[in-house]
């Protein structure tokens, strides 16, 4: 295949952000360049590089003031999720809490993928998803709550941002993604759960709190809690050991990207997805039956419905709901689509 | 009084990082400290303000810090933690007792305002993108993820930063880029430091002089 090493040409070429390169290009942007230097893995050849643009890219861009404004309330929205709370968000969260830099970052999950990625089929649920489900995915597990209604002022908002953020970028993209998701290191030969508790307090519990409840000071978000009431669910993408250990070595501690090693960064992993959390929603009164329907897609690569090895509790195996409580349910999950649609293999 | 706030999580944690852990030994006494405080004046203020000394060494406002924060700078000034050669040997006139009380006395004083953001729109603007937003693209992660809400500070461990004088903002990163001052915990501040260039130091130092704290004491 030919590689094109021209940028993409990108509508509004006043922009001073917002590029995409088709391929491996020299020089590289300087937003991937600082990744670089800092230890990140290069852009490899046929890979789509993608740096989104900025809230001062948007201020700049010659589109309908209206449009600026619902773009800008997707972006409080994501950064600020917290003033969702008690109707869609029942945790600690903001969606930037696991999205960092606004959703931008690569290595931090960067949000825009699935708005050039979507319709598409999902394991998790079964079924083909657009860019509104994906996001209430998240509103139903990562934010322990339940989402804004399809087509909603809120909801379109959001994806309005999702899909400003991923604007230049080619539609259904063959290449793969630069720093999509959160990359896994090379998992160990062997976990410690012990030692993640260690270097836990050693390098986290100053912002995450010992107890891993995080900080809310005054009513105001501060840390995020990785675990306990306050955080994500047993449903999260976040409670596989290697995404956590994706998010961990890519961005924590705070600041300090790559500090630890890989071993260092599983071993916490391993630590923090084996304590408490609210229940995951598609449990009806048996953590077996949850891990018959959704082991094999998901828990498999979680610590859901095992036995600690430390006090011999058996995780997740209660009704707590987190703040959520038993009343609310997540709309969106377990809704089938396209039942009657015939699929040729 | 103040240190009844230690026992809002963070602050259990000090002892992680002072190393020698006295600071929670100690329970100040915000009367006694004011006695204390006689020393500090010249420098610091009757009202803890300080002062903004463009182009020379700006005397920090210490009014309305965190108690904790005050106390584990004195413990680290007089142990060469922090080096200064003026504030150093004030530093180590204190008994543990003294800055404990020296301590309580100028967080409970309400916060003052802070002189040297006065600089172009442009500057301004440039210093509130760090201070609320960052600029991932270099990563510099945002002031306020870590010193808080408002950047008024959060728990014991992250100072309040708004409405700090910019002349000592200033000269604090650019310790921090020389490694003159790395008694922060687990390099947390170094690293974001290291990151900022000139003009980045200069802006956000203004912006965040220009902020107005009402103090919630
Ligand atoms: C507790 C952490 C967490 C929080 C909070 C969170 N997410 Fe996610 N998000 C994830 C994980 C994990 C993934 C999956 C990444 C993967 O598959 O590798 C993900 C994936 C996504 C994706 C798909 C990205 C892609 O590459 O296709 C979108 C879109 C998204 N999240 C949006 C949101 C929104 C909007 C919010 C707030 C309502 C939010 N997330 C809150 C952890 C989180
Ligand atoms: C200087 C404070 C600080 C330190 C130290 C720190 N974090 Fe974080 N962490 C944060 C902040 C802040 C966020 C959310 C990002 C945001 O809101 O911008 C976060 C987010 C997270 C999240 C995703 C949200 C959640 O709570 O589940 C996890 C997991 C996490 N950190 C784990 C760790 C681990 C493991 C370490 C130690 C290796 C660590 N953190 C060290 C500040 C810190
Ligand atoms: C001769 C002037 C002078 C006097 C007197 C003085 N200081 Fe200082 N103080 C300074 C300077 C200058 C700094 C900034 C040092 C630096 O740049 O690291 C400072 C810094 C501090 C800090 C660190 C503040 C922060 O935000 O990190 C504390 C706490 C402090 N002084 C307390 C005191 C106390 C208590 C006294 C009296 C016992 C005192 N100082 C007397 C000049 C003085
Ligand atoms: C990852 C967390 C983190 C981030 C992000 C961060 N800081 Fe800090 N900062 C700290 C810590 C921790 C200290 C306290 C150091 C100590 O205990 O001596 C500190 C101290 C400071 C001080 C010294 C305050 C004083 O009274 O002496 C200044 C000034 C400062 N930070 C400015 C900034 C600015 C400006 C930014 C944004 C560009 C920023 N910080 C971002 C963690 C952080």
């Amino acid at each position: 295949m030919k590689r094109n090493k021209k940028t993409l040409a990108v509508a509004g070429a006043a922009l001073a952000a917002g590029v995409s390169l088709a391929a491996f290009a020299d020089p590289l942007p300087p937003a991937v360049d600082t990744l670089v230097k800092m230890g990140f893995p290069a852009p490899k050849e046929g890979e789509l590089v993608h740096v989104p643009p900025t809230m001062a890219d948007l201020e700049a861009a010659n589109i309908h003031p209206k449009l600026k404004a619902v773009i800008r309330r997707g972006h409080d929205l994501f950064t600020n999720t917290q003033q969702l709370r008690g109707k869609n968000v029942f945790n600690d969260m903001n969606c930037s809490s696991c999205h960092l830099g606004e959703g931008r970052m690569p290595f931090s999950g960067p949000v825009w993928p699935a708005a050039v990625t979507l319709p598409d089929y999902r394991d998790k649920n079964g079924h083909v998803n657009n860019l509104e489900e994906r996001i209430a995915d998240c509103f139903a597990y990562s934010m322990n709550g339940t989402p804004p209604e399809y087509g909603s002022d809120d909801m379109l908002a959001l994806s309005a941002y999702h899909q400003w953020l991923a604007k230049g970028v080619p539609m259904y993209p063959d290449q793969p993604i630069y720093g999509r998701g959160f990359p896994a290191p090379q998992r160990p030969a062997s976990l410690s759960y012990a030692n993640g508790e260690a270097l836990y307090m050693e390098k986290c519990a100053i912002c995450h709190g010992k107890d891993g409840s995080g900080l809310y000071q005054g009513g105001k978000y501060v840390f995020p809690p990785p675990w306990g009431d306050g955080s994500n669910n047993w449903g999260a993408g976040i409670v596989r050991t290697h995404t956590m250990a994706g998010f961990i070595k890519n961005n924590m501690p705070l600041g300090q990207p790559l500090s630890l090693s890989d071993q260092e960064a599983w071993d916490i992993a391993y630590y923090i997805t084996q304590q408490e959390r609210p229940q995951d929603p598609r449990y009806k009164g048996s953590v077996d039956e949850v891990l018959e329907k959704f082991g094999p897609t998901f828990h498999k690569f979680s610590s859901y419905g095992k036995v600690r090895e430390v006090d011999g509790h058996r995780l997740g195996d209660h009704a707590n709901w987190g703040e959520k409580g038993e009343k609310i349910k997540p709309w969106n999950v377990g809704r089938p689509r396209f039942k009657d649609l015939e699929v040729e293999q | 009084m103040t240190n009844k706030k230690i026992a809002n999580g963070l602050g259990l944690l000090l002892g992680i990082f002072l190393v020698s852990g006295q600071a929670l030994a100690f329970e100040g006494d915000a009367k006694r400290g004011r006695a204390v405080a006689a020393t500090c004046t010249a420098c610091h203020q009757a009202d803890g303000s300080g002062m903004n000394i463009p182009g020379g060494e700006s005397w920090p406002r210490l009014a309305g810090l965190d108690a904790d924060y005050l106390a584990k700078q004195l413990h680290d000034f007089k142990a060469g933690r922090r080096q200064n050669a003026t504030m150093a040997p004030f530093a180590k006139m204190l008994d543990d007792q003294q800055i404990a009380d020296v301590a309580a006395y100028y967080s409970q004083m309400p916060v003052t305002p802070a002189q040297g953001g006065d600089v172009d729109a442009e500057l301004l603007a440039r210093g509130e993108q760090l201070a609320l937003h960052g600029d991932w693209d270099k990563y510099i992660v945002p002031c306020k993820s870590c010193h808080g809400p408002g950047n008024q500070g959060a728990g014991s461990t992250f100072p309040g930063i708004a409405s700090q004088h910019a002349g000592y903002i200033e000269n604090q990163l650019r310790a921090w880029q020389a490694d003159k001052r790395s008694n922060d915990p687990q390099n947390l501040m170094g690293a974001i430091a290291k990151r900022m260039s000139d003009e980045d130091i200069r802006a956000v130092s203004a912006w965040l002089a220009s902020q107005t704290v009402t103090s919630k004491k």
